[in-house]
């Protein structure tokens, strides 16, 4: 093995340090470090307002960090536009479904290899073979994902007329079907039931078993203990613990911020 | 009649070159029925306006942008191409080509800052930049001609043979129409297409899958610009001379009225927008007499209870019913 692949390998995938957010004088996140190691689920938890999404936000580019640096494999992405950090194999899902409904399920599918597709206009204007030949084989791959994600009996309908948890599986298979290198799912089973819980809860391990590295932001403990590798706590914008999901289940820190105030009034 | 199963497939896969070949076929017999030149003209007006609103429905149904000031670069078009083979003595296709590259630059310079801006703002910035550009076609004399304009544009000529009667000239006019129309649909059928159908309905989630929204939006605004000022340097070709009143304001609404009949991001039905708007004031003279109120009418009730437009609004509801009964069917089987 050569030198410098050692030294990536050692790394981790991602390693955030002093990462700050300010939102009005009001800290969202204060100075967290946070990691997540290659092949592993990473859960990210902590009460509401704990700066989760804040996060999320910041490594996709969606808002811009105050300060701190966000290294990911070799790349600081502090500071960079959205469309840069997804082209650099960073994809994600978002706590409030955003999945273009006017689209075909196939189509949204689709819009995930924006970068694979290409982005000159000349070329898309005149359609060449050799794009006629790309688009088919990426309608392949997008068919691909479909069926890892239950949906492929549907790829022609327009997405906004998909069933709830339809639309949450449509959104993890348009996150994944670019092969990325880590993908963030923000609540994907918020407003599901335990039967389409158990679902994700599947389609998470399976994603693992093939070697995806995933950031999984939740409030679902069961699902969070079931399938994370690693559980970092943000609490008031800072992150208050990290372990294993035994470690961080008896923390005694960990419980306080989840039942402080009932404990102090008790 | 049932066909074999491999033409079925054949006819599957290339529906859309084989609509192009068919739209293509029935336009070159066209002449050989429609022998009045005066419903030819009309033809041929149809045809320039389809290369123009073909451009602006995609920036405003795939880009999901809007633009009440198109009429502007149709005006640079048409001016710029009178002025270069008046005053300039240039040959009418070099003239073309040099208008349609000055716009584009013309395009990029007003689209960087502005398309930073969106729904309302935008729209008035591109009504602006109308108002600005038919002031100076008004008040440049020297230049422009002024309100009167410019007259003596010679007509384009290919071989040696020259468009300057009603019947040639629909040939010229709707082969740059079937182009853009097979250019439009190939951009929609692509990757780029997808990223301009995401982004018009989700910004935040397009540039999260790579789409670079600032770029896919200057990109469509230039493109529709260039379309655009090809359509203006035909018409003024065309018409022989060119008027600012041509180019105005009202004309971009026109243009917008057009995209939204046809419906927000279908090509097809661009041709019926154009065809519907361009051909009702010559049904009776009521409608042309009132225009501006039935344009009105027309444009508030179809986005009252269509905002995607006419065709694209009437295709969605049939599609989502459709959708809808198959999953009611899937459920209860």
């Amino acid at each position: 093995m050569s030198q410098r692949l050692k030294v990536i390998m050692g790394k981790p995938l991602l390693q955030i340090t002093r990462l700050s957010k300010h939102f009005g004088g009001l800290p969202a996140l204060a100075e967290v470090n946070f990691a997540v190691e290659r092949g592993q689920v990473t859960a990210l938890i902590g009460p509401n307002g704990a700066g989760k999404t804040t996060l999320i936000n910041c490594l996709t580019g969606v808002v811009r960090p105050d300060q701190g640096e966000i290294w990911f494999d070799g790349e600081n992405l502090a500071g960079l536009p959205a469309h840069r950090i997804a082209r650099l194999g960073v994809s994600r899902t978002f706590q409030n479904l955003r999945i273009f409904p006017r689209l075909a399920v196939l189509d949204n599918v689709l819009c995930g290899l924006t970068a694979q597709a290409g982005d000159s206009m000349f070329l898309a204007l005149l359609r060449p073979p050799g794009l006629r030949h790309r688009e088919r084989r990426l309608r392949l791959a997008a068919m691909e994902a479909l069926d890892t994600f239950g949906l492929a009996d549907k790829a022609e309908l327009p997405a906004g007329v998909l069933p709830y948890g339809d639309k949450k599986r449509l959104e993890m298979a348009r996150a994944f079907v670019s092969q990325p290198v880590l993908t963030l799912l923000d609540e994907p089973v918020a407003g599901l039931n335990p039967e389409e819980t158990a679902r994700i809860a599947g389609l998470i391990r399976q994603m693992r078993l093939s070697g995806k590295t995933m950031v999984l932001v939740e409030h679902d403990m069961e699902l969070v203990m079931g399938v994370s590798d690693r559980v970092v706590v943000l609490d008031g914008g800072s992150r208050i613990a990290a372990g294993s999901p035994e470690e961080v289940r008896t923390n005694p820190l960990v419980l306080e911020a989840y039942l402080g105030r009932m404990s102090a009034t008790a | 009649m049932k066909l074999p199963s491999k033409t079925r497939a054949y006819i599957i896969r290339h529906h859309t070159g084989l609509m192009v070949c068919g739209l293509s076929v029935v336009l070159l017999v066209t002449p050989l029925v429609v022998n009045n030149p005066y419903n030819l003209g009309i033809l041929n007006l149809i045809g320039l306006y389809v290369i123009a609103v073909l451009g602006l429905n995609l920036f405003i149904g795939y880009a999901g942008q809007i633009s009440l000031g198109h009429a502007a670069f149709f005006g640079l078009g048409a001016y710029g191409s009178a002025i270069l083979t008046t005053t300039y003595q240039l040959p009418p296709w070099p003239a073309l080509a040099l208008t349609a590259v000055i716009v584009a630059v013309v395009a990029l310079i007003i689209g960087v800052p502005t398309l930073r801006l969106s729904g309302h703002y935008l729209a008035m910035a591109t009504l602006g930049f109308n108002y600005v550009v038919h002031s100076v076609l008004v008040q440049w004399d020297a230049v422009t001609g002024g309100p009167s304009g410019l007259s003596g544009v010679p007509p384009l000529a290919l071989f040696g043979l020259s468009f300057d009667n009603d019947v040639k000239f629909h040939f010229l006019v709707w082969g740059f129409a079937m182009v853009a129309l097979t250019l439009c649909l190939n951009l929609v059928r692509s990757g780029v297409g997808r990223g301009l159908a995401a982004l018009a309905q989700d910004e935040v989630a397009a540039s999260a899958l790579g789409v670079d929204v600032a770029r896919a939006k200057v990109g469509v605004f230039v493109l529709s610009a260039v379309f655009a000022s090809v359509a203006g340097s035909l018409y003024a070709h065309y018409f022989g001379y060119v008027n600012p009143d041509t180019f105005s304001i009202f004309k971009s609404l026109d243009l917008v009225i057009m995209v939204v009949v046809g419906g927000l991001g279908s090509i097809w039905g661009t041709l019926f927008g154009v065809g519907f708007i361009t051909v009702l004031p010559n049904l009776l003279d009521f409608f042309e007499t009132y225009s501006d109120i039935i344009h009105g009418v027309i444009l508030v009730v179809i986005l009252l209870f269509l905002p995607q437009g006419l065709v694209t609004g009437l295709a969605d509801y049939s599609k989502i019913r459709l959708a809808r009964r198959r999953l009611a069917g899937a459920n209860r089987g």
